[in-house]
């Protein structure tokens, strides 16, 4: 299986029904592909939308709507479109069930930095911030490596988004819970040995002795 | 004063070093037309308040390409080339906003308070230098108004008196900066007769809105 569509098919199985969810830019837009649109899950876009729907067919965009990302979409039945003031009060007030992320690093603390490479590259940080603060969950969908470069790193080098510890990172080989603890790992993905998740991770991994491996069938 | 101005007349009213907010998100729910006549006057040492950069042809995109913006208050501007040689060759001052902080900031600008309190950012980068406030235990980042010299915003439809609608997610930041500056200038698709827009779909009372750039002739 491609790893970016691994990793949406494992986070979509996160989502629960009827919940308000917030996707972010890159492999986190992928889950709604494997949801099951039965669930009635309302899809927050930040710019000013309550749910979204896919993209329309070709020649049937509205040039009115779009995504976060600035692409085009449709509304699900029930939509509703509210102002910035307003959707990010929804954000920070408690009132997002889950928003789903990339990141450049996480740490052992449950650190999310992803919005600054000093020196290099600052892209700024968007919604990210509000998000993190004040989704009720915020799981981190990403690569497990960058070009090689370990991304689940001891203590984050990069600027942090928020202090608040994130609830579950999901990559290509494995999930992992943050606790008080440390990170946990809880699933490998299917025929990925824990020697690999470990050899390509830098944070240390708390663990059993049988991990078991991700039920990418099974859905909510 | 004349509520209807053409564009060459707005932007003969925005000098030089003016603050300018501009709504849109990534190029959607923008002035289009007053940015590029902004760009083609040659603007310089603007202050600019835009959620984000778009890319280097949408949105403020034209702002930069000519050079109009000295210093750029937003919270997103990875996408936009120019922009981010600019900020890396010391030519544009940056001052980065978390977007939820961005949009209260104008609002509480808007509506008279003398700042926000928000979770979002403490213990972070952007909190250096900031008050921190302490509420119930819970600690806060004190983060002050943001206003401009004038607003320019986008709407779908706009009637005789200045009541405008907003469609979709082009909505966006304009509700919310027609209450911040000191000048607002709608650029809108359409003029309507008043009556077309129910009272109940103006997100904007005319009342708050100084000049609608008019139809060409």
């Amino acid at each position: 299986m491609d790893p970016k569509e691994l990793i949406a098919r494992r986070v979509a199985q996160e989502i629960k029904p009827r919940t308000l969810v917030n996707l972010g830019i890159g492999i986190p837009t992928l889950v709604s592909d494997y949801l099951d649109e039965s669930l009635g899950v309302f899809f927050q876009a930040e710019n000013g939308a309550v749910g979204m729907g896919h993209r329309p067919p070709e020649g049937m965009t509205d040039r009115h709507l779009t995504d976060a990302g600035g692409r085009f979409v449709s509304f699900v039945p029930g939509a509703s479109t509210i102002d910035s003031a307003f959707s990010f009060g929804l954000i920070r007030g408690g009132h997002l069930d889950l928003t789903v992320l990339g990141a450049l690093q996480v740490d052992e603390a449950g650190h999310l930095a992803n919005w600054m490479i000093p020196g290099h590259y600052t892209p700024g940080m968007g919604g990210a911030m509000d998000l993190v603060t004040g989704a009720k969950k915020v799981i981190i969908a990403m690569q497990h490596t960058a070009k090689g470069a370990a991304k689940i790193v001891r203590e984050c080098t990069l600027p942090l988004t928020s202090q608040r510890r994130v609830d579950l990172i999901v990559t290509e080989l494995c999930v992992i819970k943050p606790e008080d603890d440390g990170l946990h790992l809880i699933e490998r993905a299917p025929n990925v040995p824990l020697e690999v998740i470990l050899g390509m991770t830098e944070a240390n991994l708390i663990h059993g002795d049988n991990v078991p491996e991700m039920d990418l069938q099974s859905c909510q | 004063m004349e509520l209807a101005i053409s564009i060459e007349e707005s932007v003969d009213l925005i000098p030089d070093g003016a603050t300018v907010m501009l709504s849109g998100f990534m190029g959607v729910g923008v002035p289009d037309k007053i940015v590029h006549a902004l760009a083609d006057a040659g603007k310089r040492d603007l202050t600019l308040i835009s959620n984000d950069t778009a890319r280097d042809t949408t949105g403020p995109g034209p702002l930069f390409a000519a050079k109009c913006v000295r210093k750029l208050i937003c919270s997103h501007m990875g996408l936009n080339t120019i922009v981010q040689a600019q900020y890396a060759a010391g030519e544009l001052e940056v001052e980065l906003t978390p977007q939820g902080t961005f949009v209260e900031r104008i609002r509480a600008a808007g509506v008279g308070l003398g700042g926000i309190l928000t979770p979002t950012g403490v213990g972070t980068k952007i909190a250096e230098g900031k008050e921190i406030v302490e509420v119930d235990g819970k600690e806060y980042l004190l983060e002050t108004p943001l206003r401009a010299d004038f607003a320019l915003i986008a709407a779908r439809s706009c009637d005789y008196v200045g009541n405008l609608a907003y469609m979709l997610t082009a909505t966006n930041f304009n509700p919310i900066m027609a209450l911040a500056g000191d000048k607002v200038i709608c650029e809108p698709e359409e003029i309507v007769p008043v009556g077309m827009i129910p009272p109940d779909l103006v997100k904007t009372p005319g009342v708050l809105v100084d000049y609608v750039i008019k139809k060409a002739a």
